[in-house]
């Protein structure tokens, strides 16, 4: 019983059975193992930038002069930035908001730089459904392309206080 | 206080119930059913309020009880639960008398103390942090030390449950090697060490900075190392959780493990490598590189996988080989067919076994790799893991084993034994529909910890596929069912505990 202790030579070896499993589990494990590896070299899914640290000011001051130098209009009182081909981006993360709104273009690759400048949020990309950690302190480096034209939305899915749920920003793909 | 020598035999087991022993099992057993009872109507009040249908709550009450309902359950009843198994796998299983069961006093008080803390700060506005209380967003100096209390109290008791063992060992009150459940307990004594260090590690610097005392709190490796707590106490739970299935196994058919090497020899893969596999909450992170993400993802973890592949094996096996030795021979399934499925600890275990596997455990290893985790960090589909683990298993384990401990150890006859059996399946199916449903909205990209997920208030509009509210709803009425099942667990055993027929002391009977 496992409630009482066991007879004295309890070091037996496994049947058939156990040893079967074991095997083909354990070999799977090893699949697994190697796939991870694999699949980032062979998949490319994987962000494959080293992230940074940035002083949170600095962070500002980065995403202001982006702001300001490639501004093409407002809404909702947010800035709409169209950056040139092959920019560095940066997204704020802000409670409540995304800065800035971001004009894209298809098949154009840009250098994200997302991070935050008072508290952790989530980047959610809808509807693909791409999700990265904002970290305040932290530059997440993302290289990016997008692939079809559209509009979509960046939710927050990180709790940042009372109106983390009205947290959404945009970006327009043509 | 009863003297710490007095004891009486058990006449179903013959083991040695101290009465030190018994009366803080009690107490701890007790107070752990309390705070299920607060997280789980927190969990009615936010289900009703997820599901806008219904949209219960104002947002400020709604993060305010999600906190609440977090640690509540995930913490205080959980690990209250676990301190009375701790002292029940050393004490009782080894037949010893409990070591220095004033300091498991001490322990108790601060525990509760610390809980009370929390729990005073979070229903006050005070600490909405979520669980997780990420810096820099700040709650009140006391809700982290109410945190840190719980947790040196927790520590000191996984310090009487290795004092037990040693004076078990010096006393020579068992032959051989401790039972296997014991020894388990051991593998989660151990892990919840290295957790609780971590938690201390991390909790501490974070009480000075909310009082001003230190100013550069890196919100990246707060991450890190509260992950290192905050997962690994899940892994706890999990070590834990296993060994009440080998516990439940033996109490409902007999079961005995079949081979104890290979048991024994999982628990250690456990101990060695489970709690690796917290750094997965961080693959989305801007703080490790490429290769230390894929090396986390691929290295030592999947030797846990293998371990929790290991007790699949062995628990069904030993369940088998216990109703085959019984006569149900007819068939492949007669053994399971004529299983007791009318007496609450076998549908208990089995539910734990399967949710927790093929609910809770699957999508945990899918998510944990680096390309999936991208597709549902932060999104609903983690919380539906998690309440395929930590509910669907742990919880529904120890809610399995209650109808055990109260005849056993506080020689109580059960109330309502009709409700009890059917406890266990009401609860499994509410916990099944909650982790479906938060797996299908949070696969389409709804968010966790998320007041309103039509975006009513937004400058933004946005809008989900309607796919999002139709699992959404699913989840919500997973929620009630479970809600059901657990009201029906709190009102069986505290009535039982407390106006339950009190058995007489030769009485062996269980249910």
């Amino acid at each position: 019983m496992p409630i009482t202790s066991p007879e004295k030579y309890w070091w037996k070896p496994a049947d058939k059975e156990e040893k079967l499993w074991i095997t083909i589990a354990l070999l799977w494990c090893l699949v697994l193992t190697i796939m991870m590896p694999l699949m980032h070299v062979i998949g490319t899914q994987n962000p494959s930038v080293n992230p940074m640290k940035i002083k949170i000011e600095d962070y500002r001051k980065m995403s202001d002069a982006f702001i300001e130098k490639y501004k093409v209009g407002e809404e909702a009182g947010i800035p709409i930035v169209e950056p040139p081909d092959g920019a560095d981006v940066y997204l704020r993360g802000q409670v409540w908001t995304w800065t800035p709104i971001l004009k894209l273009k298809k098949g154009v690759n840009y250098k994200f730089h997302i991070s935050s400048v008072d508290l952790m949020h989530g980047f959610s990309l809808m509807p693909l459904n791409m999700n990265f950690q904002v970290v305040p302190g932290h530059d997440n480096i993302l290289n990016m392309t997008p692939t079809s034209a559209g509009t979509f939305h960046i939710l927050c899915n990180e709790f940042c206080g009372i109106n983390h749920h009205t947290m959404i920003g945009k970006i327009i793909v043509s | 206080m009863a003297n710490g020598l007095e004891f009486r035999t058990c006449p179903i087991t013959g083991k040695k119930v101290f009465a030190a022993t018994q009366n803080l099992i009690w107490i701890n057993a007790v107070t752990a059913v309390v705070f299920i009872l607060i997280g789980g109507i927190m969990a009615l009040l936010i289900g009703l309020t997820r599901w806008p249908a219904v949209h219960l709550l104002s947002a400020d009450l709604f993060y305010r009880f999600l906190t609440a309902h977090g640690l509540n359950m995930l913490v205080f009843w959980i690990v209250f639960f676990e301190i009375a198994g701790l002292y029940f796998g050393s004490s009782v299983l080894l037949n010893s008398r409990l070591a220095a069961p004033k300091v498991a006093w001490l322990a108790y008080i601060l525990m509760l103390v610390g809980a009370v803390l929390v729990d005073v700060m979070v229903f006050t506005g005070k600490a909405t942090v979520m669980f997780s209380s990420y810096v820099p967003l700040q709650a009140d100096p006391l809700y982290y030390l109410g945190i840190i209390l719980f947790a040196v109290g927790a520590l000191i008791g996984c310090g009487i449950f290795f004092g037990t063992l040693a004076i078990a060992k010096a006393e020579k009150t068992y032959e051989g090697s401790v039972p296997l459940v014991t020894f388990g307990l051991s593998a989660a004594a151990i892990i919840a060490v290295f957790t609780l260090a971590c938690g201390a590690i991390i909790y501490i610097p974070t009480l000075l900075w909310s009082l001003g005392l230190i100013t550069n709190l890196d919100p990246g490796v707060y991450r890190l190392i509260f992950w290192g707590f905050g997962h690994s106490s899940q892994q706890i739970n999990v070590t834990a959780m296993v060994s009440v299935w080998y516990l439940l196994g033996a109490l409902t058919v007999g079961a005995k493990p079949v081979n104890e090497k290979i048991c024994r020899f999982a628990f250690l893969l456990y101990i060695l490598f489970i709690n690796l596999a917290s750094e997965h909450h961080l693959l989305t992170d801007p703080t490790l590189s490429p290769a230390h993400k894929m090396f986390n993802t691929s290295y030592f973890m999947y030797m846990a996988v293998l371990a929790s592949m290991i007790h699949a094996l062995a628990i069904p096996m030993a369940v088998e080989v216990a109703q085959r030795k019984k006569g149900y021979t007819k068939g492949l399934f007669e053994w399971l067919s004529k299983a007791p499925w009318g007496e609450p600890g076998f549908p208990a275990l089995i539910f734990s076994l399967f949710i927790f596997g093929f609910i809770g455990g699957i999508t945990g290893v899918v998510y944990g790799t680096e390309q999936l985790s991208i597709k549902t960090h932060n999104t609903w589909a983690m919380t539906g893991h998690f309440h395929g683990t930590v509910v669907g298993g742990t919880t529904l384990a120890f809610m399995g084993l209650t109808y055990y401990v109260i005849p056993l150890i506080f020689r109580r006859e059960i109330i309502g034994k009709k409700l009890a059996t059917l406890q266990p399946y009401i609860f499994a199916i509410g916990i099944i529909l909650i982790a479906l449903g938060m797996g299908g909205a949070g696969t389409l990209g709804s968010p966790r910890r998320h007041w309103d997920i039509t975006f009513a208030d937004a400058v933004i509009p946005y809008s989900f596929d309607p796919a999002v509210l139709f699992f959404t709803t699913i989840a919500a009425i997973g929620a009630l069912v479970a809600v059901a099942g657990g009201v029906i667990y709190v009102l069986v055993s505290v009535l039982s505990v407390f106006f339950g027929r009190k058995m007489a002391p030769n009485e062996a009977k269980i249910l």
